[in-house]
């Protein structure tokens, strides 16, 4: 399988664990990912809170940038940039108006006829089959929350993925992995997204009622497909822990981490010593 | 040579402002074949009728034109006048220069010419016009009344105790519908079934009703005052004229484990069963999905137990002919599904209520289930994951209701009520409980019911939040309910032991299919379309088909008995004379130059045209033909213009004087 | 975030309905909001909230009626869009220097300062520390771009 990859500015940046565990995987998986030749940043919550042409321009410019080089898919593995992409995308095709004032604006002409996966619908792609028969070791100790946040399933009518009330996608290919999950209550409920530098508090109470909720029931770690996430519930834990005097100890892996694991590469290879919180 | 008269209208002012009526007059006297024209100010009324009459006596006037408002409005008044004066009521032709002139043009001159135009050619039609008479047409004076609910119960006893008779059709093994289930009835906290009962019985016990449960209406064919209805009787493998009622067969049934339709899923029955035990009929009935002795012919018991031999496992469905002359449909409603599965695109659920996950998570009329005396709990309010007793109890309104993005856009009227009654109820069985009612408005108009609605607030001590519910989850066997009062302007958390949703009210089940079968339209929800919402809210555009109860609208019980009286109150005029009139303004087929394509015949959307033949009085066969039924034609004039030999025409708007009013203009 | 706000989204879309476009405007709310989707979501008429709230932050910010009390979202924001208007893609370390430096000259505050100072070895141990970010190669169109959408003096 071939397409276009988009990693965003967290996957180069202080998530490149999130990279280093997904090139893993999939590259065993058979999976050629081409990274995107010089894109920019997709504008994230800052371009969408400030100016509402530039939230639509700069991802447009990076589905020009894909297209132009005839990927019909692209991998965006931050849900905030697929989800901004899959807006661009939707927009340009509901507006010809739009669509050619934002093909000026970018200095390239966008059609929008690249499709944009997240990692969870990639493996979806690659077929639950295919990664059962191909796990070596299955996670036999693994009871994991999954844990969704906002983009992956909304805005429903943007993203079109997974039930947004009770999405099933990650756990299903846990269950495939050998992994056992747990059913609770925060799937969808958003950590602090952005806010972890502007305004801390909000993400440590919201972040910290993930973490309780996931260990009342009953997991003993959680899976995350969003780097955003990851920061707010990894790197920000003894943060929490301090603000709540609580021990949480969870650790957070990447859906590519369990997905590695299960395919029998050692937590190294996959980036996972670089978390902040390991293994109780 | 014609004698037509005009008449031209002034309509107060609404015509004369703006046509000059008395230069039209001047132009229409100079058409050929206009033996007098004239102008008075209110044609309509009895001076002007007056006027109408005494000129036909008197200049022997063959045809009348009056140029006035829209044939809608007095064209009928102005055929009896001429009835009255011995012309032949359908040599009479209006020429609407009010709506189609006067209203609409503001030019005096232009309007003027427009007029006269009009009038023209209201002329040339008067011309050709052939004297008719109405058609008769014989009426069976028998009712078929469509749904054993409340609404159906009340138009059926209404004609029944008229003198006629009338054939009921239910598709469940019993009759009472919806509100058999109800516990206690708004606003005055009857118990449900003591009210209703009554009348079931009645139903079933009234000479003049003939009551087909467990049966469907299979096919309509026909028109009205004769209707020829295929009724399906569902095969229920007890013969009930046979059976005594006596329950050995139900108390000795192994099977006894699964989810009774009557509870909402709630209770179990078994599988040879009496939906409840105030049932009319009440006779078990088999259910071929879970009966062992069905499947794989095993069991028996029951059978053995019959001292009636009333069980007959061969039973197979029957196919019963009926004619009636009047359709009453009164299939009422379902409650929108709060689950993913959906049966219509658009309606997505409420994913986030957590319905069909948390066993407490509860729809109304569950609730109104587990209230009842006779409901799966007998009366005692046991939660349905682990029977115990709720002490804190959220009531959510409008789920479903007035919602554009998951459900349906309108607002289902009996929801505010019904909650307030619940909450009441609550209280009333659980003294230290509380109710927390979430809703958006609070609709209470009918008599007594905003009473009703502060009895609950006040006395009852229901706390109200006006707010939606965002989000259910469970917590260590709690509920967790995450609303808003916007009111105070703050988000609500309540701990919740049960959560009950008001959900939708949605026509019942395959009202869609029912109504095609009896040319009945309906709207994108499927409740069934009125004549006129305002005049007409029980009539339908079939001629003979009447619909009452929730299957119009949503409604409450005093509105659907209201509707079933007047229902039946239409179904008592079309019976009131041995036969009916209708207007001869249909499509009549020359025999002699149809070539029998039966284009008509695909084209008509009334079913109206037969296939014939023609034998000679030997009855050697001479030719087939088209031929159009009077009773059904509607004279809407499809076969006449796709019929390719020209046989179709149009009585009362021919295809000549159609020609023959465009050539007056050219 | 509802049970934080100064001002619930479903008060701010009707204070817009009434035409009180600035109350709505300078309410925290609005910058409080964490974008989480949910509102629009949940909406029985199809709202697009999550959108309003946008629009209210473009416009608040346009107008320039930011309230100090929310200065620190919208400083993050703006030092944001100017990074990646640079750079083409975001370098974190830049990003950090600059909104810590921009909100000290705002509100003094020493201990918002040097907050998080000690991630950075944390960081830097797991290479997750980035020196030098990573800049895109044709910056100059990114630049452009951003001419052409906004006021660029409103950075």
């Amino acid at each position: 399988m071939n397409l276009a990859y988009y990693p965003g500015c967290a996957l180069h940046g202080s998530s490149n664990d999130y990279e280093q565990s997904l090139r893993a995987c999939l590259e065993t998986l058979d999976v050629q990912l081409k990274e995107i030749d010089d894109w920019i940043c997709c504008g994230a919550t800052a371009a969408h809170s400030l100016n509402q042409k530039l939230a639509v321009a700069l991802p447009a410019r990076n589905l020009a940038l894909a297209e132009g080089k005839g990927f019909r898919e692209m991998l965006a593995p931050c849900p905030m940039c697929s989800m901004q992409l899959l807006k661009a995308r939707k927009a340009l095709a509901e507006d010809e108006a739009l669509r050619r004032s934002v093909s000026e604006i970018v200095e390239l002409e966008v059609r929008g006829d690249t499709q944009v996966l997240n990692l969870i619908q990639l493996f979806e792609t690659i077929g639950l089959d295919r990664l059962k028969a191909a796990v070596k070791a299955p996670l036999g100790s693994i009871c994991a929350a999954c844990y969704y946040g906002c983009l992956l399933t909304r805005p429903a009518s943007v993203v079109e993925f997974d039930d947004c009330e009770q999405p099933r996608s990650m756990e299903k290919i846990l269950e495939a992995l050998g992994g056992k999950t747990v059913d609770w209550n925060y799937r969808t409920e958003c950590c602090g997204a952005g806010m972890t530098m502007a305004n801390e508090q909000t993400v440590l109470d919201l972040s910290h009622k993930i973490l309780s909720n996931a260990a009342a029931h009953g997991a003993n770690c959680l899976v995350v497909a969003c780097p955003m996430c990851h920061v707010n519930l990894d790197m920000k834990q003894v943060n929490i822990e301090r603000r709540y005097g609580v021990r949480h100890a969870m650790p957070i892996y990447y859906l590519s981490d369990v997905v590695g694991l299960a395919l029998g590469f050692k937590p190294e290879a996959l980036g996972i010593n670089r978390h902040f919180v390991g293994k109780a | 040579m014609s004698r037509i008269g005009v008449f031209i209208c002034w309509c107060g002012e609404n015509i004369a402002r703006t046509v000059d009526v008395e230069e039209a007059t001047k132009q229409v006297a100079q058409f050929p074949g206009v033996r007098c024209a004239l102008n008075y100010k209110y044609m309509c009324a009895d001076p002007g009728q007056t006027l109408v009459r005494d000129k036909i006596a008197s200049e022997r006037l063959d045809a009348v034109v009056v140029a006035s408002c829209s044939p809608h409005m007095h064209l009928r008044t102005f055929r009896n006048a001429a009835a009255l004066a011995g012309l032949n009521p359908y040599r009479v032709e209006m020429a609407n220069i009010r709506e189609q002139c006067s209203w609409v043009h503001p030019d005096r001159t232009q309007a003027t010419a427009k007029a006269v135009q009009l009038i023209r050619l209201s002329v040339e039609k008067a011309r050709r016009d052939h004297e008719l008479q109405p058609i008769r047409v014989p009426v069976t004076r028998r009712a078929l009344v469509i749904g054993g609910g409340v609404a159906g119960i009340q138009a059926a006893l209404d004609i029944a105790n008229s003198g006629y008779q009338v054939v009921m059709v239910e598709r469940e093994p019993s009759i009472g519908g919806k509100m058999a289930g109800l516990s206690e009835t708004f606003p005055t906290l009857d118990c449900s079934q003591c009210i209703l009962t009554p009348r079931m019985v009645e139903v079933g016990q009234h000479p003049n009703i003939r009551l087909y449960s467990y049966s469907e209406v299979e096919a309509v064919s026909g028109y009205v005052g004769n209707f020829n209805v295929t009724i399906r009787q569902k095969a229920r493998y007890v013969d009930i004229s046979k059976c005594t009622g006596c329950g050995e067969c139900w108390n000795v049934c192994p099977l006894k484990r699964n989810r009774s339709e009557f509870d909402y899923g709630l209770g179990f029955r078994p599988a040879i069963y009496v939906p409840f035990p105030q049932a009319v009929p009440a006779r078990p009935v088999i259910d071929p999905k879970t009966c062992a002795k069905l499947i794989r012919n095993g069991c028996g018991l029951c059978i053995k137990k019959c001292k009636a031999e009333a069980i007959n496992f061969k039973d197979q469905d029957k196919l019963v002919e009926e004619k009636v002359g009047a359709v009453v449909i009164a299939t009422g409603y379902k409650l929108y599904n709060i689950g993913k599965t959906q049966d219509r695109p658009g309606l997505e659920g409420y994913g986030e209520y957590g319905y069909g996950k948390y066993k407490d998570v509860i729809d109304s009329l569950q609730f109104e289930r587990l209230m009842s005396a006779s409901g799966p709990t007998l009366g005692e309010l046991k939660r349905p994951s682990d029977g115990a007793l709720p002490k804190s109890v959220v009531f959510i309104s409008c789920v479903g209701s007035r919602d554009n993005a998951k459900g349906l856009a309108y607002c289902s009227k009996i929801c505010c009520m019904y909650t307030a009654k619940h909450a009441m109820l609550y209280k009333h069985k659980v003294h230290d409980g509380q109710a927390h009612v979430f809703y958006m408005d609070i609709r209470a108009g009918g008599k007594g019911y905003e009473e009703f609605v502060r009895r609950a607030i006040e006395q009852d001590g229901a706390q109200y939040y006006r707010g939606r519910v965002s989000k259910i989850t469970e917590e260590n066997g709690k509920l967790i309910v995450r609303g808003a009062d916007t009111l105070a302007g703050e988000p609500v958390t309540i701990e919740a032991d049960m959560v009950v949703l008001a959900a939708a009210m949605r026509p019942a089940e395959g009202v869609e299919q029912l109504a095609q079968k009896l040319n009945v339209g309906y709207d994108e929800y499927g409740f069934l379309l009125e004549s006129h919402p305002k005049l007409r809210p029980v009539e339908t555009s079939a001629a003979g088909v009447y619909i009452c109860g929730a299957c119009q609208a949503p409604k409450d019980i005093p509105e659907s008995v209201a509707q079933a009286s007047a229902a039946a109150s239409k179904v008592l005029i079309t019976f009131s004379a041995s036969e009916l009139t209708r207007e001869p303004e249909i499509a009549r087929i020359n025999e002699e130059t149809c070539a029998a394509c039966f284009t008509c015949l695909h084209a008509c959307p009334y079913h109206a045209i037969e296939q014939a033949e023609i034998r000679t009085p030997r009855g050697v066969f001479v030719k087939r033909t088209a031929r159009v039924n009077p009773g059904l034609c509607m004279g809407c004039g499809t076969c006449v213009a796709v019929c390719p030999s020209k046989s179709a025409d149009l009585e009362g708007f021919t295809e000549q004087q159609i020609y023959s009013m465009v050539e007056s203009l050219v | 975030m509802a049970a934080g706000m100064d001002t619930p989204p479903s008060r701010l879309i009707r204070l817009l309905q009434l035409g009180h476009a600035k109350r709505a405007l300078q309410a925290q709310a609005i910058w409080q909001c964490v974008s989480c989707q949910t509102c629009a979501t949940r909406c029985p008429k199809s709202v697009d909230c999550a959108g309003v709230m946008d629009a209210l932050r473009q416009l608040s910010a346009e107008r320039g009626v930011t309230t100090p009390k929310q200065q620190r979202t919208v400083l993050f924001q703006k030092a944001f869009l100017r990074n990646i208007r640079r750079n083409g893609r975001l370098n974190e370390l830049e990003l950090i220097a600059e909104f810590k430096f921009s909100t000290f000259l705002h509100g003094r505050s020493l201990s918002f300062l040097f907050k998080d100072a000690t991630l950075a070895p944390e960081l830097l141990k797991r290479k997750k520390f980035h020196l030098v970010g990573e800049k895109a190669h044709d910056r100059a169109v990114v630049g452009r771009i951003f001419a052409r959408c906004m006021d660029n003096s409103l950075l």
